[in-house]
């Protein structure tokens, strides 16, 4: 392998020179055109913003669908909608937050678009993978928007407590179809998981060892190792509730022995690392815009590493924390009273560390930055609330309240939505080429502020007057009406300043001022090429001198050669400290992925309705994956005589 | 100070922050603590951030390309996140000490001469049983109604004959879920005299929202009084009228869900209706118990409480009436 190794070389090419090899790069990168391929593309860039297309609309469909829960409740005992309805409409609510647009937005769009580039490499591991989680996330969205839409929403909560879900009380289709949605967005979770761990273990910059890697990339490895970990949990919770329901097994009925709370037990060893999931990444979006516009290195870089670290493993001792009034011994409670409470000791580290970056730094008041700003104000209230869930005692008073509800919206928007709205304004010009307009954005980022804190804070108020959950009206004498009615108004404001956000994307995509590649003289790789990247993204590939490659590089930093460029090749490195090893190929674009995930998505909508799909539908699917990995000898044989990575 | 000023806002009948019993006294107690502690920690962490930042920002409209980093400045920094650090594990493990403090203060009442109360949760509607002397023919039954003596320690046990369900009276404590399979038990103690509600707080289904109960706590001997009250039979009827309304009880549906003791009447599936005029409320607290709303409950609770297991039953005005008559005799 030595002689194969790749050389570190710090020659200069001529002008014409990179002309040329940019324009042979593009020919052996680009993506196909026209309409079938479309389908064929596996460019991490392209498939990430079809993640972050989706995973918005969905987050607007979303947040429509909370629009009518705020209009049904600003009247007590009103009939705008109906229970069913309403039970409906709140389910798909929160199943489509959290599965649909968190969890792909936060993990899998900003992981596939920003990963690659932030580690200097010129594709994701495995592209045709994502590709393939990608249609699975999007097919997996259409059937559960198709279902609601023909009145089979699933209406038993985002959580589908068993037995109210099982095949005695939940009848219909609806409680499957909540069921199958899961095993669609699990999967492509997983896969992104795989992705990204392989990508940031395997395809970093030559220089970018362990303590050089980006926070946001340490956050979404971290994120990758919990989506393979909480995953398997909600899989054998959603798949037993299926078979309990289309195959007569019985896991969870009591009256042959089956249990309801092993249940709980399982979606919540998946339900709560889902919220660090979801706002892992958001605090490593902080730590990376705070870093830029406080115009230095991020305070305590190896203590924020080791925060995201160590929230990592502590979010998997939390779970019955959701469960402390279902009647757990109450020594267990103590130590998952312990638990949760330990979990501020890393999110203290965090802010703290934050806010020194920020007061020894030069704060440049960007749009991004002000997102930044809203987070902090936002998200501490959230963790403050969360020690109240996290005590027993006071848990018990306040779960299942709007107490709750307000928690854990300061605790989702505030961690993951806020910075989200900051990472677009920040990453727009890299994504479009284009700025986004930062008078616009400060419009929308004070409606959607204030409406949020009209929208939410009053919910603590109405939680500690009594409130319960998930209730699709009230007496009128509970004294619950005019919060109700605040809160109801604030969505007005929401509303405006989202509506504003889209207003200002639409506009800064047609007369937008044309962004250089790095606006913001930020530090990140993501930086150092073209905006948009190319679809080799770098036409030189970089190689790394410090935590802010570009801060920190060196007057003559060499560049990466000798690569082949006749065909999709890749550096690989090793893991501690990104010393090149080796070579690949970043196979292709193909339209199997699509295929396969057609077949599948027949599969799974099937299972719903006869479990004998899944038999049958092995044969395609076991088709589809044969044309998806049949060699071509061309490339066996090429990849022999070069002496890289073989697909053994 | 800042509580007395606020605690307005928080009274009433179905609110954790105006407790009427020791548990949910302890618990306030522990949530204060807790909402003090937090508050403080928010205010100086959100000034410490408006300070930095209006301080320090740039003044320029664009990012500049210069970096600010002073390694001196860094160390005392480091100093400054580790004290502050060292401060939050102090200030979580005062709040974890009292909360262990209180979940151990809410559970040892003593239970030897506790009340036992029998709660079983439905969709939608609460049954209550009281096997004071364990012996079947002094049970009562009753539902959506509990009624309590001033100061007496009082065991609910609970459990569902269904899906989940969680017995909340925020005034008295913290809420416990009815789990098919298990039987939780709740401990609790009422020292005010009154009518204090509760509600369901599990998502149980389409009418979650109305299942509500009530806690009355009333004086010993009042309690007693009732209590024998609700051990009789259903008089019989007094005048012919009432008469004809137990016939139409007893030839319609509703016995085929009801109880009422003293008759044919003795089904399980709704509520039992045996002193159902002695109860203030009803459909689980949706409803007062008055005759305009029990005949509009009778001819359609579909149009009150859609998806409540009560059929419409159309009948003859005459016999609304007469059932109604008979029906404000079961006190």
């Amino acid at each position: 392998m030595s002689e194969q190794r790749a050389v570190l070389n710090d020659q200069t090419f001529s002008i014409v020179d990179e002309a040329e090899r940019a324009r042979h790069l593009e020919r052996i990168w680009a993506e196909p055109k026209g309409f079938i391929g479309w389908f064929k593309a596996v460019h991490h860039t392209t498939i990430g913003k079809r993640y972050m297309v989706t995973a918005f609309v969905f987050f607007l469909a979303a947040g429509l669908l909370a629009g009518v829960m705020r209009l049904q409740l600003a009247f007590p005992e009103a009939h705008i909608i109906g229970p069913d309805l309403y039970n409906q409409i709140f389910t798909m609510h929160g199943t489509v937050m959290m599965f649909l647009f968190a969890v792909p937005m936060m993990f899998e769009a900003l992981s596939v678009y920003f990963v690659p580039l932030m580690v200097g490499t010129r594709n994701i591991a495995f592209p045709r993978l994502n590709a393939f989680s990608y249609y699975l996330f999007l097919f997996g969205g259409l059937m559960l928007f198709a279902f609601f839409f023909v009145n089979s929403g699933p209406d038993r909560g985002w959580f589908a407590y068993v037995p109210l879900s099982g095949p005695d009380y939940g009848p219909g289709k609806r409680a499957d179809i909540w069921a199958q949605l899961i095993t669609f967005t699990e999967v492509s979770a997983l896969a992104v998981a795989v992705e990204v761990i392989v990508t940031v273990f395997k395809l970093r910059a030559p220089g970018m060892s362990l303590n050089r890697i980006p926070i946001f990339v340490w956050g979404q490895v971290v994120v990758s190792f919990m989506v393979i970990f909480a995953m398997p949990g909600v899989v054998v919770a959603s798949t037993m509730l299926l078979l309990d329901r289309t195959a007569a097994t019985q896991f969870y009925n009591p009256a042959v022995g089956g249990d309801v709370l092993l249940y709980q037990h399982l979606f919540w060893w998946f339900g709560h690392p889902e919220v660090y999931i979801i706002f892992l990444p958001g605090t490593a979006i902080v730590s990376t815009i705070v870093a830029t516009f406080s115009r230095r290195h991020v305070f305590g870089y190896m203590a924020l590493v080791l925060s995201l670290i160590a929230t990592g493993f502590i979010a998997f001792g939390l779970w019955v924390h959701h469960m402390f009034a279902t009647g757990i011994p109450q020594m267990s409670e103590a130590f998952f009273t312990a638990a949760s409470m330990m979990i501020a000791i890393p999110a203290g580290t965090q802010i703290f560390c934050w806010l020194t970056t920020v007061v020894t730094g030069k704060p440049v008041l960007k749009t991004p930055m002000w997102w930044v700003l809203g987070f902090f104000f936002v998200f501490t209230i959230g963790g403050m609330t969360g020690i109240f869930v996290a005590s027993v005692p006071v848990d018990l008073q306040v779960h299942d309240t709007y107490f709750v509800v307000a928690h854990f919206h300061y605790v989702l928007i505030g961690g993951a939505v806020f910075p989200l709205f900051g990472a677009f304004a920040y990453w727009f010009p890299k994504i479009t080429g284009r700025m986004l307009s930062e008078r616009i954005g400060m419009w929308s980022f004070w409606l959607f502020t204030i409406g949020f804190n009209i929208t939410f804070f009053p919910m603590h108020i109405l939680g500690l007057r009594g409130m319960p959950r998930r209730v699709y009206t009230y007496p009128a004498d509970a004294g619950w009406t005019v919060l109700n009615q605040i809160q109801s108004a604030g969505y007005l404001f929401l509303f405006a300043g989202v509506s504003l956000f889209l207003w200002n994307v639409w506009q800064s995509l047609r007369h937008g001022e044309i962004s250089s590649p790095n606006p913001w003289q930020a530090g990140g790789l993501e930086w150092a090429t073209d905006s948009p990247p190319r679809p080799y993204n770098f036409l030189n590939l970089p190689t790394v001198n410090g935590g802010e490659a570009l801060w920190d590089a060196l007057p003559d930093q060499p560049v990466l050669t000798g690569l082949h460029e006749d065909v999709r090749e890749i550096v690989t490195t090793r893991i501690h400290d990104a010393e090149p090893d080796g070579r690949d190929e970043m196979p292709e674009p193909t339209i199997w992925p699509f295929i396969t995930a057609v077949v599948t998505t027949a599969l799974f909508i099937g299972s719903i309705f006869r479990p004998i799909a899944v038999s049958i539908g092995a044969v395609p699917l076991a088709i589809a994956l044969i044309g998806w990995f049949w060699p071509t000898r061309e490339e066996s044989e090429r990849r022999k005589r070069r002496d890289i990575w073989q697909k053994s | 100070m800042i509580f007395s000023a606020i605690s307005p806002l928080f009274s009433g009948h179905q609110t954790p922050l105006s407790p009427v019993g020791p548990q949910a006294r302890h618990i306030e107690h522990n949530l204060l603590l807790i909402f003090s502690i937090t508050s403080i920690v928010y205010v100086i962490v959100i000034a410490a951030l408006t300070y930095g930042v209006f301080r320090n920002r740039a003044r320029e409209g664009f990012v500049p390309h210069t970096l600010v980093e002073d390694p001196e400045i860094d160390r005392k920094a480091t100093l400054a996140v580790g004290a502050a650090l060292g401060l939050t594990i102090i200030l979580l493990l005062v709040m974890m000490i009292s909360s262990f403090y209180t979940s151990h203060s809410t559970a040892v009442l003593a239970q030897a001469q506790a009340i036992k109360i029998d709660v079983y949760g439905h969709q939608w509607w609460w049954e209550v049983e009281y096997p004071i002397d364990e012996q079947p023919y002094r049970m009562v039954r009753t539902a959506n109604e509990i009624h309590v003596p001033l100061g007496a320690v009082v065991t609910v046990h609970a459990t569902s004959r269904d899906v989940i369900h969680s017995f909340w009276a925020p005034n008295i404590h913290g809420k416990k879920d009815l789990v098919p399979g298990y039987q939780n038990d709740l401990t609790l103690q009422v020292d005010e005299a009154g009518t204090w509600r509760g509600q369901c707080a599990e998502f149980c289904g389409l009418q979650h929202a109305h299942m509500a109960f009530d806690i009355v706590a009333q004086s010993r001997e009042d309690f007693d009084r009732w209590y024998q009250q609700q051990l009789s039979p259903a008089p019989e009827p007094a005048s012919s009228q009432e008469a004809h309304g137990r016939e139409v009880f007893l030839t319609h549906a509703c016995v085929m869900c009801h109880t009422i003791r003293g008759t044919t009447a003795s089904a399980t599936v709704g509520p039992d209706l045996t002193h159902l005029a002695s109860r203030s409320m009803i459909a689980a607290g949706t409803l007062k118990n008055t005759r305009g709303n029990l005949a509009g409950w009778i001819s359609n609770a579909q149009s009150i409480k859609p998806g409540v297991r009560m059929p419409p039953n159309p009948m003859p005005a005459s016999d609304l009436n007469d059932l109604l008559a008979y029906l404000e005799t079961l006190r």
